[in-house]
């Protein structure tokens, strides 16, 4: 049987790449990356592969692009049987889901208000992405980790996003530590995973990529 | 034990519909429960403490929110009848792809289009526009989104099926006109033909009723 054939189109900065980064590495996959130089002009392999939305990450498996990050990681989980991401049953795939949907939908969009915001605005969006890691602590309850003792689903679609919390914190002052402890205690354990330690971009280069992104948007 | 299933849900919402036209065509039994959203029950805010919102499915009093979510959750449980989601994992992700490209890129441009004036509408119209034409080329060739038969796209795409149509003669827009989109108007037809969907549209005279509401509610405020 031929080998399976995986291409990751990338960008270095991307929190979306890295839960597919994860996904893979606890899958035990290899694959090859191609970077996307997003600034200077995207390749005619990601125009193709996502037309719609023309984004990274996009992973292609034999050829066949799957776009949209969590759909990626939903993608591989479905593929490749072992280890599962998400849960066996059918209402634990469905709280699952839901948590994977409101991460996607509250916090990058949130954490973006924060550094691209200032004074009275930044304190507004400070609390409110607060509020949003606060939802997800009691979403965790007393377990480890979103999936309960194991690693899985929920906490991939997150701990990518991790990877600019930094940033948040340096331009809101703010530590998530003392904010959010439970949030700081997940983050330290999922960084002992090496799937996770190798795919996280350095946090100081992100801060300093995002201090590029406030220079282009004229804030300062 | 005997199975329970209910609805949380909204007469006019097209989310809502979403999760009763589901049941229907899997041919599952369920007690439908109204809410109203300008005073929501204590029962709506304990079963959606996160969003508050309608549609919530209670299976056996477990709770499950976010239409789409709900979806893939009675095609998991309720494995009777035609699925939801294809079998084939890149088949299921091309489905949520599309599912989630209608509620993130055609209803909202739709919905701004209707409520805003100038060049806001203007731009809207645009956007909706372009996201239209991805789908008229996305249903090419196929009865339904989901080939055959009804599937997760289709149902996420009822809105554009059956309000779009009522809103856009309400605000004097043309949104899915047979010239502009032949594929997408024979679809929504097709759709609307479906007894699983007949028997869950709204009545439009109430549906006319709700919107012009709204347009007061919008206007008022000028």
């Amino acid at each position: 049987m031929a080998k399976d054939e995986l291409v990751l189109l990338d960008f270095c900065w991307s929190p979306f790449s890295v839960r597919v980064k994860v996904a893979l590495a606890e899958k035990g996959l290899s694959y090859e990356v191609k970077e996307e130089d997003l600034m200077g002009g995207k390749s005619d392999l990601l125009l193709q592969s996502n037309p719609i939305y023309e984004k990274v990450p996009v992973l292609l498996h034999n050829g066949k692009p799957i776009v949209e990050s969590t759909n990626i990681v939903y993608y591989i989980d479905e593929t490749w049987d072992s280890p599962q991401l998400l849960p066996t049953s059918s209402y634990g795939r469905s709280r699952a889901r839901f948590w994977a949907d409101f991460i996607d939908k509250k916090v990058f969009d949130a954490g973006c208000i924060i550094w691209k915001s200032k004074g009275e605005e930044l304190e507004v969006a400070k609390k409110e992405f607060i509020d949003i890691l606060k939802k997800l602590e009691g979403a965790m309850g007393d377990h480890d980790y979103f999936g309960g003792d194991k690693f899985g689903f929920v906490d991939i679609v997150l701990i990518g996003l991790s990877s600019w919390f930094f940033a948040y914190e340096k331009y809101g002052g703010f530590e998530i530590e003392i904010e959010c402890p439970k949030i700081g205690a997940w983050i330290k354990k999922c960084k002992e995973k090496e799937s996770v330690a190798k795919a996280l971009p350095n946090p100081q280069k992100v801060y300093e990529f995002v201090g590029m992104l406030r220079k282009m948007h004229g804030i300062e | 034990m005997a199975e329970e299933v209910q609805v949380l849900g909204s007469w006019a919402s097209p989310f809502s519909k979403r999760v009763e036209m589901a049941l229907k065509f899997k041919g599952v039994e369920y007690e439908y429960i109204e809410q109203d959203l300008k005073n929501k029950s204590p029962l709506l805010l304990n079963y959606n403490p996160v969003h508050k919102k309608v549609p919530v499915l209670l299976h056996n009093g477990k709770p499950i929110a976010e239409s789409l979510i709900i979806l893939e959750y009675i095609d998991d449980t309720w494995q009777q009848g035609p699925p939801i989601l294809p079998k084939d994992p890149y088949q299921r992700a091309h489905a949520r792809f599309w599912a989630k490209f209608v509620d993130d890129k055609c209803m909202p441009q739709v919905w701004k289009a209707c409520w805003s004036e100038g060049e806001e509408r203007e731009k809207a119209m645009e956007e909706a526009s372009k996201a239209l034409e991805f789908l008229e080329n996305e249903i090419k060739g196929k009865k339904f989104f989901g080939g055959d038969n009804v599937g997760l796209v289709d149902f996420s795409a009822n809105f554009l099926a059956y309000w779009c149509g009522i809103l856009a003669e309400l605000s004097g827009l043309q949104f899915l006109t047979e010239e502009k989109y032949p594929n997408l108007t024979k679809w929504a037809d097709e759709f609307c033909g479906c007894s699983f969907v007949k028997e869950n549209l709204p009545d439009k005279g109430k549906m006319v009723h709700v919107f012009n509401g709204l347009t007061k509610a919008y206007t008022s405020t000028v």
